[in-house]
Order: structure tokens, then C-alpha cells, then sequence
């Protein structure tokens, strides 16, 4: 185990130690001590590493992450893990705003809570949340899959492309052309999955599916109070 | 009948045929215009600046024989590796799906000889792109479409977008006519919808965050490459001085003349300042933070000509940035097309309707047949030889005011031809001593 402290060490000398890891090292397991909100905490990785933030983190911890495993042993602040290709990232607390936010790929797991607008904007990204999300969350969200085990806030899925939403609690709202659709055997194995690999014991079968009503895919004046 | 005169028919100004063209367009339509480019208005631009040229008082260089430097380094503030440049033109952003594959080979081709750097758009960095650009400057949208650490890290600079000069404030949309399956595919959309591109980022908001933004980005970077700022003409002065606080390297502000893909007419032409009336205030909010030529200013938005550049060099940017103006020089709106054209309804010099991608020159279209006609090598020749043209006039007036680099061209080398243009470039009024709108102005 390699530790790397940041009341000894700055932030780009931590960054640069494990963003120097490749598929070839032997340094497999790390630790960063002291995080005590820090912004940008193991942003850029590209190796199969697992990472363990021993505290809270501020914004964009695990930013672009690529095939690393990060656990985070605290909350996280605004945009965690944003834009990620690949990889893990678990936060054991709450997330603030845009949990996920872009990511193209990977797991992103929140066992605690996760603020509004989780999941914006995802390209691929699977994104669990063990607890509730606010508002607005999934917006323009355009694939991969943001599964809830709480309640959603309002405007959820709001201008959603070909993500899928999986909600066991309540849904303040729906946003525009996002709607209910019928959970099939596949999804609940896919659910299941899900669940599973973000050590959830959630019963697939509980939850409801959100996504693309497909109205608002090309313009049509007609839709115009829909935008 | 009758034989009483009559006055002439006039119609109404309020009511001309362009008008009234409009009200018919959106009454038979029920849609906005979207169109390409940028504005069409007359406002107060470049060609209403002077130089005043040598004298008794300053010394002409002797061109051919006296040097007079071109070359500009952007980004000196925090990155290891600022981007050189041979000259003070750069490409500015244009996408890969607003554009052809070829388009944006031809723009860096011609880039690259003339020793400059081109810039993608939103849909992410293409190989063909990066392999034929020497300095590639790699834009971070709000879309996020195509965005990746491996390309961030490939790029010679990153351009944080927070507007543009044709809609500051606007977010983008891409029409489904132009996704084919490899753009599809770039931004993880199924082909042939319309892609929004929102106007604003998802993960921050305000200066605050984009200081941490930028943190981000370098620490991804490992503080190599300068971060750039883009803003729309809006309010330059603040906004300069909250990119400046942000820790941009440079700021990059687009007037209301800079080219967009596909917008609304009515945004085009009705929010943003002018370019000539952003540059005197983004240079002093750098000068009353100290960091002008610190933080480096691009400006952009209906830079045309070599006069164009050395007026807003003198003004005090470090660079302009060109768009529409490249895409002419590769070929858009040629005359020579006008029979085609004039089947799309519309004329050389006037086609505008970019989104469409029906464009006959190969440049604003994904369809591979049009596209074809655009021979990059070509192209991009035609646009080294525009981007040299530019230089040698931008030498060719500094010289003329006794500058050794086109740098050190400066506002008291200037005169306005108009009262608003005094006013918006701080310049005396031709004839005078007049600047109008400074303190102790007594208009």
C-alpha cells in the first residue's frame, strides 16, 4: 500500500504519483490521507489502480478517471468523477452537484445521497445512487443508465436522449419528454447488475423505468412549448 | 380616366421588402430563421479606424529591408509549453459535423504552413484534424460531445468556451440533416436527430467554479499547455477580468460579427456587442489588473483583412482569431458556384444556411458527395497564401508607423472616421484630438 499525504504533499505531486501508474506497475494499491476537501483529487488516472480517499473531497475528485478504482471514505463535492471513460469510483457519503456529470463510461456508485443534477449530460456512464437525488438529474442525459434507490427530484430525465433511469422511490417530477416505460426482463437483469456491482441489495423488481418519449428528437413548432 | 397626379408609391422603412419577406417566412413556417455566419448589420467596424502613418515626429521601417516581427507566444501566465506562432492569426473553432472532414484537414493544412494554430469545435478532436496540425488548440464546450483525457492531452492548448460573439448567452443545435453515423458516433447520439449543445456548462457556474475548472484541467494536463478563455462580445471588461481571475492564460472575446454553425437570426443579430467595440475594454480591465500582455487577448469576429488585424493589434490585443473568413478563403460562397447556389434559392456571398448541409463548396456539409469536391490540399493552400497575405499588410502598416514588431502598433497610431467609432476604439476622431465617452468628455 502506497500512501500519499497531502499535508506533505501538493496536489500535483499526489496527481502526478498516480497519474504516472501504467498498465505495468507494481504499485497497484494507494492511499491519500488528509484530503480535507481538496479540489481535484485523482483526476486523469489511466491504470487499473485502486485509490482510497480517506476523508471529503471537494470539486471534481476522480475527474476523467480511465480504468482506476477510487473509493472515497467521506462525501465529494461538486462534479464528481465528471467526464469519466472508464473505471470505479464509490462514494461512501453524499455527492454534491453534477455527480457524473458527462461521463462517457465506468461506475460511479454514491451510497449516501447525491445533490441535483446527477447524472447531466452522461454518455455512457452507469451512475447507482443508494440514496435519493434532487433536482433536475439525467438532464440531457444521453446514454448509460442512473439508477435510484431513494426518491428523484424534480425534473428528472428533463431533454433525455437514450438514457435509461431507474427509480425505486418517488419522482417529484418528470421533465420535458421524459416518461415512464415498461420495465422488461432485460432491464431487470441489467438492473440487477447494476445493483450488484455497486453493492447494493436493492430488489430490481421494486424499481421503475424512465426514459425518451422521442418527441422532441427533431424540431417541430408544434413542440415549441416543450422546449 | 383619371389625369390628377399622384405621388409616388413608397414603402413603409419600418416596412421594407426584407421585412416584410420575414413576416410572410414565419407565418407560412411558424419557425424562427436559423441560419450560419454571423451578423449582417452594418455596425461600426474596422474600416472606420485610420492609421496615421509615419511623419516628422515618427520614423518609417523600410519594408523588405528593416524586420518587423509577427511572431506571438500565447499563454507565458502559467503553462510550461505556451503556444508559439509564427504570426498573430489564428483559426478559431469550427466543429467536425458543422464542417467536413475535409474542411477541417484543409483549415489545418493551412494552418500549419503558415506557421499558425487552428482550433476544433464542439464534437471533439478528429485524427485527420490532429495529424494535420502543427498547434491544435482543443475546445472544452458545454456538449462535452467527444471529450476525453487522451485528447485533452494530445492538444497544444484548451479553450474553455463560455460564449461566442454570435450568440453570447446561446447554446448550440445541429441539425438531424448533418449527423451522419461517424458524427453520430463522436458524440454518443443516434444519427439523424438534432443535437443540442447547451448553453452553459454542466458541472459549473461562474467564475468561482471555472477557477477550479481550470485547476482541474491542469492538473489532467499536468500544468503543460496553456488554458484559454472564450467569451462573447457581452461585457468585455468584466468578463475579461473574471477569466483573468479564473486563471485563464488567455482570453479569447468573439464580437457579434464572429460565424457560428447554426443559430437563430434573431439571436445573430440582436445580442452582443460589436467586435470594435469589446477590444478597449477587455484591454483595460487586463491593463487595471496588470496583466496586460501577461494574459494574452485573441480577438475575434469580422477580422478580414491584414488593416483588420494590425487596427486590433493596435488596439491592444496579442492575436486575432478568424473563421468565416477562412472558410471563404477555402472556397465558401464562391461565385464560381452561382448556378448552384442560385438553386439552393439563394447567391454567392449570401448563403448562409450552413445547417442544411447542402453546401455546394463542400465545406459546411457531411454529405460525402458534396464533401468530395473540397480538395484539402488545395483548400488549404488557398488558405496559407490568405493567412500570408494578411501578415505581409499587417507588416506593411506597422512599418509604416515605425514598428519593429506588429506588437507595438498602438492606439495613438489610430484615428476614427466616425463619432461612434472614436468612442468604441478610444481613437480621436479624424481631424481631432476628440475621443468621445472619456472622462471629462463634454458631449
Amino acid at each position: 500500500m502506497q500512501q500519499l499525504d497531502l499535508e506533505t504533499h501538493s496536489l500535483r505531486e499526489v496527481n502526478a504519483m498516480l497519474q504516472a501508474q501504467d498498465a505495468q506497475t507494481n504499485h497497484t494499491e494507494w492511499e491519500i490521507l488528509n484530503p480535507k476537501g481538496a479540489h481535484a483529487i485523482a483526476c486523469g488516472l489511466d491504470a487499473e489502480i485502486d485509490v482510497k480517499v480517506k476523508g471529503a473531497t471537494g470539486y471534481y475528485c476522480g475527474g476523467m478517471n480511465k480504468h482506476a478504482t477510487i473509493r472515497v471514505a467521506g462525501s465529494v463535492g461538486p462534479g464528481v468523477c465528471e467526464n469519466m471513460m472508464s473505471g470505479k469510483v464509490v462514494v461512501e457519503g453524499n455527492a454534491s452537484q453534477y455527480a457524473g456529470a458527462t461521463g462517457h463510461g465506468g461506475l460511479l456508485v454514491i451510497k449516501g445521497n447525491a445533490s441535483s443534477r446527477c447524472g447531466i449530460s452522461m454518455k455512457g456512464i452507469n451512475i447507482v445512487v443508494h440514496g435519493n437525488i434532487g433536482h433536475m438529474s439525467a438532464f440531457m442525459a444521453q446514454s448509460g443508465s442512473l439508477v435510484v434507490c431513494g426518491d428523484a427530484g424534480d425534473a428528472l430525465g428533463d431533454s433525455i436522449y437514450e438514457a435509461q433511469v431507474f427509480v425505486r422511490g418517488s419522482v417529484a417530477s418528470l421533465g420535458a419528454d421524459c416518461i415512464e416505460k415498461e420495465m422488461r426482463p432485460e432491464h431487470i437483469a441489467k438492473l440487477s447488475e447494476l445493483l450488484s456491482a455497486a453493492e447494493c441489495d436493492a430488489d430490481p423488481s421494486t424499481f421503475r423505468r424512465y426514459g425518451s418519449a422521442r418527441q422532441l428528437y427533431n424540431f417541430d413548432i408544434d413542440n415549441a412549448g416543450a422546449y | 380616366m383619371d389625369q390628377t397626379p399622384k405621388t409616388h408609391p413608397v414603402k413603409p422603412w419600418t416596412f421594407d421588402d426584407r421585412t416584410t419577406s420575414y413576416i410572410r417566412r414565419a407565418a407560412a413556417t411558424g419557425i424562427y430563421d436559423i441560419r450560419g455566419g454571423g451578423s449582417k448589420r452594418r455596425v461600426p467596424h474596422f474600416d472606420d479606424l485610420l492609421f496615421l502613418g509615419a511623419s516628422m515626429s515618427r520614423y518609417p521601417l523600410e519594408g523588405y529591408r528593416e524586420a518587423c516581427g509577427t511572431q506571438v507566444t500565447l499563454g507565458t501566465r502559467f503553462a510550461e509549453k505556451p503556444l508559439e506562432l509564427d504570426i498573430p492569426i489564428t483559426i478559431a473553432g469550427m466543429s467536425f459535423g458543422a464542417l467536413s472532414g475535409q474542411a477541417k484537414e484543409a483549415l489545418g493544412r493551412g494552418a500549419s504552413a503558415a506557421g499558425t494554430s487552428t482550433t476544433t469545435g464542439d464534437g471533439g478532436m478528429t485524427p485527420e484534424e490532429r495529424g494535420h496540425s502543427n498547434k491544435l488548440i482543443y475546445q472544452y464546450l458545454p456538449s462535452r460531445y467527444g471529450m476525453n483525457p487522451d485528447d485533452l492531452r494530445k492538444a497544444d492548448a484548451i479553450e474553455i468556451v463560455v460564449g461566442q460573439g454570435a450568440k453570447p448567452g446561446g447554446g448550440g443545435m445541429l441539425l438531424g440533416q448533418k449527423i451522419n453515423d461517424r458524427v453520430a458516433e463522436m458524440r454518443n447520439l443516434p444519427p439523424g436527430i438534432d443535437q443540442r449543445s447547451a448553453c452553459r456548462h454542466p458541472d459549473w457556474t461562474g467564475p468561482d467554479d471555472l477557477e477550479i475548472k481550470i485547476l482541474e484541467l491542469r492538473e489532467i494536463t499536468g500544468w503543460k499547455v496553456p488554458i484559454f478563455v472564450k467569451v462573447g462580445g457581452a461585457r468585455p471588461y468584466f468578463d475579461t477580468t473574471l477569466s483573468v481571475k479564473a486563471g485563464a492564460d488567455v482570453v479569447v472575446l468573439d464580437g457579434m460579427q464572429g460565424g457560428t454553425a447554426a443559430t437563430q437570426d434573431v439571436f445573430i443579430e440582436h445580442v452582443g456587442q460589436p467586435t470594435l467595440a469589446c477590444i478597449r475594454p477587455a484591454v483595460q480591465a487586463l491593463q487595471d489588473l496588470d496583466m496586460h500582455r501577461k494574459v494574452q487577448l485573441v480577438i475575434s469576429g469580422g477580422v478580414r483583412t491584414g488593416a483588420d488585424v494590425a487596427k486590433a493589434l493596435a488596439l491592444g490585443a496579442d492575436a486575432v482569431s478568424i473563421g468565416s473568413a477562412a472558410l471563404i478563403a477555402m472556397g465558401d460562397n464562391d461565385p464560381a458556384l452561382e448556378d448552384e447556389y442560385r438553386k439552393l434559392g439563394t447567391t454567392a456571398g449570401a448563403y448562409d444556411d450552413w445547417h442544411e448541409g447542402n453546401d455546394p463548396a463542400g465545406i459546411t456539409t457531411q454529405d460525402p458527395n458534396l464533401a468530395a469536391r473540397l480538395d484539402p490540399i488545395a483548400a488549404g493552400r488557398r488558405l496559407s497564401n490568405y493567412l500570408k497575405v494578411m501578415t505581409l499588410e499587417a507588416q506593411t502598416i506597422a512599418r509604416a508607423n515605425g514598428k519593429s514588431h506588429v506588437l507595438n502598433l498602438e492606439p495613438e497610431d489610430l484615428c476614427a472616421l466616425t463619432i461612434e467609432a472614436a468612442a468604441m476604439a478610444g481613437v480621436p476622431l479624424a481631424g481631432t484630438e476628440w475621443i468621445p465617452g472619456q472622462k471629462g468628455d463634454c458631449l
